[in-house]
């Protein structure tokens, strides 16, 4: 049935730059949150919006060429919106219904979904500065430049939106994005888009960890790791009278309002810059060393980014572009019981770097054993579910201090965090799955009441259980204990968009 | 399993009546004052669920009407050890309650023998899991007091030597010890197992592959029929995966992620005719016989996160009702289902209508993620008042706690042995 699906090539300059790239040269940036006022206007602005294709920026992130920078495009414009901004947008509703049930909901207008992403206590939507009730953004606009040429690009873009749109908060952002506030090297890790399509989307299962994901896991309207196509809005005929849109892979007889577009998350994240360090130089007995070490543990890598699972291997692998040491070129299989990198390390957590199926001996009846669970070794590394169906796509910003030395220099109370965005094509099996069961999950791999270092909420479980805990595994011993740790995260702000296709966003500003 | 067909009218009561029971939405108040559940030491979980199935309409897609059936009030519990004793208990302790929930079901008569009632409304379950067979809710509770005990206790420092993780240990022993003495910690010995279900298991162990054996002559010779049947059927029963209500959604959802712990139920019609009913009735066996000599010691194949689960036929065989008690949140739980045991899904549910597309049996079906996910939310019911004996204890937990126990117990280790123990504390 889907052999015959007929492929086509994927159509750059109808898919938003961002889903290609994180603009690294354009350091500066900043982001709009917008309500429609005069929908009339608004939709003439969403027409013509000058949004830069994935055909312009042809430089996947993580690709260090300092070379060609004068090609790049001094500035950029990208569009996304909410599902609210959809119905402001008027339209139809059953259209709406198509999208994905967490971007119809939104983000923090229901409880479930609050306590299902851990958004409770200091997090919570009541607390927050935008993203509920009337403080709901309709439409998001990112805006990037090159140094130098933000604040022209900002004040085009804000001028050209007076007339349709409300300014509901313009989230600046610290020019320097290689570290975040923490100080910790950042944007390391992500996950390689498979652009051209050489990986055969079928399902099957996948034995060992690979970074490369299918486009559909990121793109929609393509096939995703399963092979099979995300939900979203297909158009009969008649809804797109003008052939606006591009057809559906999976069903060529509609219009297919999602292709090339996606899901973007947006949190605004307040990290407690001088409180983390704080909190890390008492637990130190005020050694900076330990100190550094312990702030280590806790993330997974050191400061600058080197996994602490591979620190000291002398056979490092190393980037074949740059010759560089490869910081994402390892998993924690010869680790599993986190004496090298804690099992609940914050990027163990968020990429568990592991296969459908536990590492074994090769041939069909292992296979066997392991899929029915009989190897006990197996199944003790089996805790966390396959990592290649939960993959995140960041491209998120820090605000704040563009240093760590500036930000424990600066006054206390200075604000400082990350303005989190990630991309996907399911809301629910991709962020929402890492934000629940990998970031807040309290028994994430077997550990007993712990959630992210990091970003954990601290509140106690239902039962009284603390979980402001964190356990470093030693080999000489029981687990080394940090126990009271306070909230370093809290969430202020957040929403769902989805990130049209440009030609779907062309279409959303006529449809009526 | 006790169910009885709700009387006319009596439902808006019911409904109010089971969520005087509640504390948080679904999430049972141990001490209500309807049926304190944490009075039965030997129950490890329970429900109560109206089975409201509003996927009856699927058949029409096969071109038959919808049969009426009532409306089904349930009860279900997991316990130690048989039910009937649990549930002449729960009839003496608790007869006021039940007799006020089940005074809403048809024919029930409020001076009548209670246990009697139940006992007849008792339907029979077709297929059982328990995570870990013999693992008491009283074992479960003092291995937790335990785990606390000696993880506050234990030094959290590098050990030099073999001689000092032994010394380490014995030391712990030695608490542990005068902990007992002292009536803060209990370590009770597990219970004999009855000579009547060791037997009554030997016989079932036994007799299932009797039975196999004797007929699978005749299995071979109908091979080529039923792969015949089977492909058939395959290639063209209808897929009924819609997406489900928003507002049976999140009436879904607001009864999770209370606790580390979730509960699921689902019903649905198998597919007409006696092929899909002999199908599912023989692979039901099967899969009982599994979980109760093969899938006893924590896991359900690759599956570690199911604390208990049954399959149960209603209405003769036309129905079936699964539910289970699972940690984590529900999406983690359907990947899990997934990306471990699609297999054994499509195995029984693709006798179910309207489920995705299989091949062979085992191959596609929950595999088809989006239409599978689909099709188990509208199938899911609400499940209106939801026990766990050990809030706050995932299976992870158990385990590690039993291993902590049994380390304890033992009188040598070696020294590796030793550490490994001290390593979970």
């Amino acid at each position: 049935m889907k052999a015959q699906v007929q492929t086509h090539a994927v159509d750059r300059d109808d898919i938003q730059g961002l889903l290609r790239s994180g603009y690294g040269h354009h350091t500066e940036a900043c982001f709009l949150l917008l309500r429609i006022k005069d929908r009339e206007a608004a939709r003439a602005w969403l027409l013509a919006a000058p949004v830069t294709s994935a055909a312009v920026s042809e430089r996947p992130s993580g690709t260090d060429a300092s070379a060609a920078a004068e090609s790049l495009p001094e500035t950029v414009l990208q569009v996304a919106l909410s599902s609210e901004g959809l119905r402001a947008l008027e339209l139809a509703d059953d259209i709406i219904e198509g999208f994905a049930a967490e971007f119809v909901s939104g983000m923090g207008g229901d409880a479930n979904q609050t306590r299902r992403l851990g958004d409770v206590g200091a997090s919570a939507p009541e607390r927050w500065r935008w993203g509920t009730g009337p403080r709901v953004p309709h439409v998001l606009v990112l805006l990037y430049a090159l140094p130098g040429h933000l604040d022209a690009w900002r004040h085009t873009i804000e001028h050209q939106c007076v007339a349709g749109f409300d300014s509901l908060a313009c989230l600046e952002t610290a020019n320097a994005i290689d570290f975040e506030p923490f100080g910790f090297r950042d944007g390391i890790s992500q996950p390689k888009l498979d652009w051209d399509r050489r990986h055969p989307a079928r399902d099957q299962d996948q034995l060992t960890y690979s970074n490369l994901s299918c486009l559909g896991e990121f793109v929609l309207g393509y096939p995703d790791e399963y092979g099979d196509y995300t939900d979203r809005p297909l158009l009969d005929a008649g809804g797109d009278a003008q052939a606006a849109l591009p057809r559906a892979e999976d069903a060529p007889d509609k219009a297919d309002l999602g292709r090339n577009g996606s899901y973007l998350v947006l949190r605004q994240l307040q990290q407690d810059v001088q409180g983390f360090w704080k909190f890390l130089d008492s637990a130190a007995g005020g050694d900076p060393d330990q100190r550094e070490r312990l702030a280590a543990a806790m993330v997974g890598r050191s400061l600058q980014g080197v996994p602490l699972v591979k620190s000291g291997d002398e056979t490092d692998a190393r980037d074949a572009a740059t010759s560089k040491p490869d910081l994402n070129a390892f998993t924690y299989q010869a680790d599993p019981q986190g004496l090298r990198c804690p099992r609940g390390a914050h990027i163990r957590r968020a990429n568990p770097r592991n296969a459908d199926l536990p590492a074994g001996t090769r041939g069909i009846v292992s296979r066997l054993i392991r899929t029915l669970g009989f190897d006990a070794e197996a199944l003790q590394r089996d805790l966390v579910a396959s990592t290649r169906f939960h993959r995140l796509l960041r491209r998120g910003r820090k605000y704040g201090a563009a240093s760590l030395a500036e930000s424990l220099a600066g006054p206390p109370g200075a604000e400082a965090g990350i303005h989190f965005i990630c991309l996907g094509a399911n809301l629910a099996r991709q962020f929402e799955f890492v934000q629940n069961a990998w970031m807040t999950g309290t028994k994430f791999d077997g550990l007993t009441a712990e959630s992210d270092p990091l970003l954990g909420p601290r509140l106690p479980a239902p039962d009284g259980t603390r979980t402001d805990g964190y356990s470093i595994p030693q080999s000489g011993g029981p687990d080394r204990c940090v126990a009271g740790l306070p909230q370093f995260v809290t969430v202020v702000g957040g929403a769902y968009f989805f990130l049209p296709g440009i030609r779907a966003l062309r279409y959303l500003a006529t449809a009526r | 399993m006790v169910m009885a067909p709700l009387a006319a009218g009596r439902e808006a009561s019911l409904r109010a009546l089971l969520d005087t029971m509640n504390r948080a939405p679904g999430m049972a108040d141990p001490d209500n004052a309807v049926l304190p559940f944490g009075a039965f030491a030997r129950l490890h979980f329970a429900r109560f669920v109206l089975l409201d199935d509003p996927t009856l309409v699927d058949i029409e897609a096969y071109g038959l009407q919808p049969p009426k059936t009532p409306l089904y009030f349930v009860f279900m519990g997991d316990c130690d050890g048989p039910a009937t004793p649990l549930l002449a208990d729960m009839a003496q302790r608790g007869a006021a309650g039940l007799r006020s929930l089940f005074a809403h079901c048809e024919g029930f008569d409020t001076s009548g023998d209670l246990l009697a009632w139940m006992l007849a409304h008792d339907a029979p379950v077709a297929a059982n899991y328990v995570n870990w067979v013999g693992r008491s809710v009283l074992q479960i509770r003092e291995e937790s007091a335990l785990q606390r005990a000696l993880s506050a206790r234990v030094v959290r420092t590098p050990l030099a030597s073999g001689a000092e993780v032994q010394a380490t240990r014995r030391a712990l022993m030695t608490f542990v010890e005068q902990e007992k003495q002292a009536g803060r910690l209990t370590l009770t010995a597990p219970e004999r197992t009855p000579l009547g279900w060791r037997v009554a298991s030997l016989v079932n162990l036994v007799a299932v592959p009797l039975v196999g054996l004797i007929v699978l002559p005749v299995l071979i010779v109908l091979l080529p029929w039923f792969i015949y049947l089977l492909r058939t059927r395959e290639t063209s029963d209808p897929e009924i995966c819609p997406r489900p209500q928003t507002e049976a959604l999140q009436a879904l959802q607001e009864l999770e992620d209370h606790e580390v712990s979730n509960q699921y139920t689902a019903i649905g019609t198998l597919k007409p005719g006696l092929f899909r009913r002999s199908l599912l009735s023989v692979l039901l066996v099967l899969v009982d016989y599994a979980c109760r000599h093969v899938f006893t010691r924590g896991h359900l194949a690759r599956v570690q996160t199911i604390h208990f689960a049954r399959w149960v036929f209603l209405d003769g065989k036309r129905r079936v009702v699964f539910a289970s008690n699972y940690d984590g949140g529900h999406q983690a739980y359907m990947d899990d289902f997934i990306n471990k045991v699609g297999w054994g899904l499509n195995l029984l549910f693709s006798n179910g209508i309207g489920w995705p597309r299989t091949r062979w049996l085992i191959l596609g079906g929950a595999r088809i993620e989006q239409r599978f996910k689909r099709y188990q939310r509208r199938h899911q019911l609400p499940t209106q008042v939801w026990y766990k004996a050990y809030p706050g204890l995932a299976l992870v937990d158990l385990k590690r706690n039993q291993r902590i126990r049994e380390g304890l117990e033992r009188a040598q280790m070696s020294d590796a042995q030793a550490l490994a123990w001290l390593r979970l504390l």
